[in-house]
């Protein structure tokens, strides 16, 4: 039995896993549309491989990863492609986003599978393999999982995510509860992908049934589940790092450099079906609960219309609004319609009784209870002094990015201060600055290397001449490198009068070729 | 007598020490104003020239000259001209309308159709954001175009469009947030 090493500070809110973790895990019905976000994991989105009404099997690509962090994208069901087009998507912004929309047609016609022989296969090809079925990280940060099995050639320790920390959700509970053989055997593929010495599964204490079913399956092999005590949050990746092996990650380095790597439950899960059974990232489990008639996990298609879940749900008649992601952490669905992604663990409808309005912000009063909570042993309130006073820079020196935006701080702040709220407002703000300062810096030397170029063209020009018009002594054949660079300054050159005509003949063309076009858009004569 | 000696030690040490710091302003002398590599580090690097400069880093010397005031930026926008007025120690003030207004960041888009392969627009763009060869089409590559607007003076054909870049959920971001306040009635 391996010692625990505490994390720093945490938080313990009311759990609220009751609700929803006594009932099986049940299958939604098929929608009547499904609409299937192209990115649906950091990094690039998928680029679209089919085209509107193209008929599609389950299970087929219809995106492709597109860069190198990038993952892709499969159709949840067979059906027809009914367009490609940008829709809303599960995000804060409640902004579109390039979407496949697919009709399903019921038959559930699965695209024919290859097997694929990973034991035998090398390592990047695996990693290959894993990006075309679309695996990300199912906890919540959906980072691609092939890019976190690439790192390190050999393992010290793989740490299995099973904690589910934040009050509300359950799917993972209920995953290792009814499918932990299947996890287990995803465990032992990743650690023989890995290459890691000891596995060790970190269950929080308030979950018996899936702890026990956990040691059930990894029975044979020799994996440790650890049973840790339950304090929020310490499913984050570090903090569970942390509570399992006391090792800390700093900021700014990969786990797999210090011979750590976590990988979710539900990411092992989907592991093992992509690996052994060949299976695309097509469904995930979702965790329906708070205001909703029968709250339980479900196990929907990706794609799957949120509002069609929540009807599955049963919502409520005084609900104020939809949570996609857990309270802590979550953010507020602006809109329904957007289809179920492969973050989407948990949707809780909101009402007034279980989600009170918050109360009225007040001054800081420095008391320390945020640092006193903070997982990422940071200073919430000096933090917030600088977002609040838009002071990035200074904001940055006090590490703001290694803030995982747990919401411990604001949980505890007395002055209900939405501390959450500033932090992500200034990441958002200096990571728009940080583009448009590298949009800068692309523009400036472009716009250097061009005046470079145009200078030595008028030095090798000039060169030219002064060898043309200097009498005799036999011209110096040295600037023979320079004809391709001739080419843009053609038109300023000799038959000036003959070229003119052509612009303008060219120029008549096209305005009448215009004037053509705007008739028949607007039905008037353009000319 | 000490008193004269004092004085000695004292104009001796001024000399000598004005003597190396005399040698270390000649030898040790920074050919390039270090400030307007700051200004320009601020500014857009459209190279738009709406300042009334021919690009950035002129317009950033002007500045460091006091030829030209701070706020003729449009697409720095205020707050690049609070960047500087920063950087400077100089008040804020607002966008000089003579200049221009700020816009939202769009980028040129050529109607392929209608292109007749100039090359004018090849020649106008300051970041070589335009491809293409006489007598064929061009196009723009959208992700070097800074918006900039001078390929559409010289097309003869008008073909050239400004398209506004709209927000995604990549570039979105989250907003200051507003504090409710208590109603004290």
């Amino acid at each position: 039995m391996s010692r625990l090493h505490a994390f720093h500070g945490g938080i313990h809110p009311p759990e609220h896993k009751a609700e929803s973790n006594g009932a099986r895990i049940v299958q939604v019905p098929l929608p009547p549309q499904l609409v299937v976000a192209l990115n649906q994991h950091i990094g690039h989105g998928a680029k679209p491989v089919v085209a509107a009404g193209d008929r599609v099997a389950k299970g087929q690509m219809i995106g492709r990863a597109e860069g190198r962090v990038s993952a892709a994208v499969h159709a949840p069901t067979s059906g027809r492609v009914l367009a490609v087009e940008p829709r809303v998507v599960a995000h804060p912004s409640g902004l579109a986003e390039l979407c496949v929309v697919i009709e399903p047609d019921g038959e559930e016609r699965w695209i024919e599978r290859q097997r694929f022989d990973w034991r035998n296969a090398d390592g990047p090809a695996v990693l290959d393999h894993l990006r075309d079925l679309g695996v990300v990280g199912l906890g919540g940060a959906v980072f691609p999982s092939h890019l976190k099995l690439a790192g390190a050639r050999t393992l010290d320790t793989l740490v299995i995510n099973g904690a589910e920390c934040e009050p509300y959700i359950t799917c993972d509970d209920r995953l290792m509860r009814e499918r932990a053989d299947e996890i287990g055997a995803g465990i032992a593929i990743v650690r023989q992908l890995m290459n890691a010495r000891q596995v060790k599964v970190g269950i929080e204490d308030n979950k018996p049934e899936a702890i026990e079913a956990m040691r059930l399956a990894c029975g044979g092999q020799d994996i440790e589940v650890v049973v840790v005590p339950t304090l929020y949050p310490s499913g984050g990746a570090k903090q569970l790092t942390r509570l399992l092996t006391g090792r800390e990650v700093p900021a700014g380095v990969r786990a797999t450099d210090l011979g750590v790597q976590c990988f979710n439950v539900g990411t092992v899960q989907a592991l093992y079906r992509a690996l052994e059974h060949g299976e695309p990232l097509l469904s995930r489990i979702v965790t329906l609960t708070g205001a909703v008639a029968r709250p339980g996990n479900v196990e929907a298609l990706l794609g799957t219309p949120l509002s069609h879940l929540m009807a599955f749900a049963g919502v409520a008649a005084d609900v104020t609004g939809h949570v996609y992601g857990g309270p802590m952490m979550g953010f507020v669905l602006p809109s329904l319609e957007a289809g179920l992604t492969k973050s989407g663990n948990c949707i809780i409808a909101r009402n007034a009784e279980l989600f009170p309005p918050a109360p009225p912000e007040m001054p800081c009063i420095r008391c320390g209870t945020c640092a006193e909570a903070c997982p990422a042993e940071l200073q919430p309130m000096d933090l917030y002094w600088f977002a609040r006073a838009r002071q990035f820079g200074r904001a940055q020196e006090r590490h703001l990015f290694d803030c995982i935006e747990c919401g411990a701080c604001a949980y505890v702040c007395p002055s209900n201060i939405r501390l959450v709220d500033y932090f992500r407002y200034a990441k958002s703000e200096i990571w728009a600055a940080e583009k448009s300062r590298d949009a800068a810096t692309l523009a400036r030397r472009r716009h250097e290397a061009r005046q470079a170029r145009q200078e030595r063209d008028k030095r090798e020009r000039a060169e030219r001449l002064a060898a043309r018009t200097t009498p005799r002594p036999a011209p110096p054949p040295l600037p023979e490198q320079v004809t391709p660079q001739e080419a843009p300054a053609a038109p300023a050159a000799p038959t000036d009068d003959d070229k003119q005509a052509r612009i303008a003949a060219a120029m008549a063309r096209a305005a009448a070729r215009r004037a053509g076009q705007a008739g028949k858009g607007e039905g008037g004569d353009g000319a | 007598m000490s008193v004269l000696l004092a004085l000695c030690v004292m104009a001796g040490l001024a000399l000598l020490l004005g003597a190396v710091l005399g040698f270390a302003a000649i030898r040790f002398r920074v050919e390039d104003d270090p400030l307007v590599d700051k200004i320009d580090a601020i500014l857009p690097q459209t190279q738009c020239a709406q300042c009334g400069y021919p690009g950035c880093r002129p317009y950033a010397t002007a500045i460091t000259n006091d030829e030209a005031d701070i706020n003729q930026c449009p697409p720095g926008g205020e707050d690049g001209i609070r960047q500087l007025a920063d950087l400077l120690g100089r008040e804020f003030k607002p966008l000089n309308a003579a200049n221009g207004v700020e816009k939202p960041k769009r980028v040129a888009v050529i109607d392929e159709q209608l292109c007749i392969g100039c090359t004018l627009c090849i020649q106008a763009c300051p970041v070589d954001a335009i491809v293409g060869a006489a007598k064929h089409m061009h196009t723009v590559i959208a992700s070097e175009c800074t918006g900039c607007e001078l390929c559409i003076a010289p097309c003869p054909v008008d073909c050239i469009d400004m398209a506004p870049l709209g927000d995604t959920p990549a570039s979105w971001k989250w907003r200051y947030p507003v504090a409710m306040l208590k109603v004290v009635s």
